[in-house]
């Protein structure tokens, strides 16, 4: 499938379907899954009503990792195939992990203030949390700060693989170390151990915000591609000149 | 409406979250769109330049 889109025709005519579609999916799932979580679901046995917290702390998680980790092959494809739309891809990526990432941590304060006592402590899941949202932001700063556009490239897709080892230390930091945090209840090897009333929300809370990022990823990837179209005009108009 | 409102007394807590999410989510998606404004613009202007070109003998 990678090797079908690496080509920019096909990638183009693939966005022209696979932006409207994401962008409805996620309006609708969305739509659907806030009113499951804030209308039509119970209230937590131990955590009462600051569950509903977990329907869009755990998605904006699950994106700021999901992309990081899509971030971090894009830019292995482009190391090691050197293929512009992989860069594009990545490129894309940042911003979008990056704010999913630091809503993961915003949202995780406001749930850790009512249920720890805390907003904010030096736990192995919330640092390794806030570094992986740190990696974003370097990625970002670097390929920003760099003028040479192939160098910024190949030093960004340095460091975003070099970023991925943080990947599993987020996911079972809870597992390794002691932790305010509470387990996986989702992703776990037997199978979920939430019950279905809040499965449901959670879901489609986590499918819809899939879909979202979808449609801005591939949105912003247009987008660089019109950007590169301008570009290399420009380029060849100023050669002719 | 009004118990809703206050979510079991964690309205200070909940909604927040919830209202920075909404920000955050608005906030890309009017990024995302400016950027896409912008890059037509560039095209638009190269597209231009170059029918201009062709004009001038």
């Amino acid at each position: 499938m990678f090797s079908y889109l690496a080509n920019p025709v096909r990638f183009d005519r693939f966005t022209r379907i696979a932006i409207p579609v994401s962008g409805w999916l996620a309006l609708g799932l969305i739509g659907v899954g806030l009113w499951y979580a804030l209308f039509n679901s119970p209230p937590d046995y131990q955590q009462s009503e600051t569950i509903r917290i977990m329907y869009v702390h755990v998605p904006a998680a699950w994106l700021g990792l999901a992309l990081y980790m899509a971030m971090g092959a894009a830019s292995f494809v482009y190391f090691v195939w050197r293929h512009p739309v992989a860069d594009v891809a990545a490129a894309s990526i940042a911003p979008v992990g990056a704010v999913f990432a630091a809503l993961c941590l915003i949202t995780g304060a406001l749930w850790g203030k009512p249920t720890w006592g805390a907003w904010w402590v030096w736990d192995a899941r919330l640092t390794s949390m806030l570094i992986q949202l740190l990696l974003f932001l370097g990625y970002m700063a670097l390929r920003g700060a760099l003028e040479d556009e192939k160098q910024a490239a190949k030093s960004a897709a340095i460091l975003a693989m070099a970023g991925l080892v943080n990947l599993p230390i987020v996911k079972f930091s809870v597992d390794w170390w002691a932790s305010l945090h509470q387990g996986a209840s989702v992703i776990r090897l037997d199978g979920p151990t939430i019950d279905p009333s809040q499965l449901t929300p959670l879901l489609l809370m986590a499918v819809g915000f899939t879909a979202l990022s979808g449609w801005m990823v591939l949105y912003r990837m247009r987008t660089a591609l019109i950007d590169r179209r301008a570009r290399a005009m420009q380029l060849v108009r100023e050669a002719g000149a | 409406m009004s118990e809703f409102l206050a979510m079991g007394g964690y309205a200070a807590f909940i909604w927040p979250a919830y209202g920075m999410t909404a920000l955050g989510v608005a906030g890309l998606v009017l990024f995302i769109l400016s950027e896409r404004r912008a890059a037509q613009a560039r095209l638009a202007r190269e597209q231009g330049e170059k029918t201009q070109e062709k004009q001038t003998p």
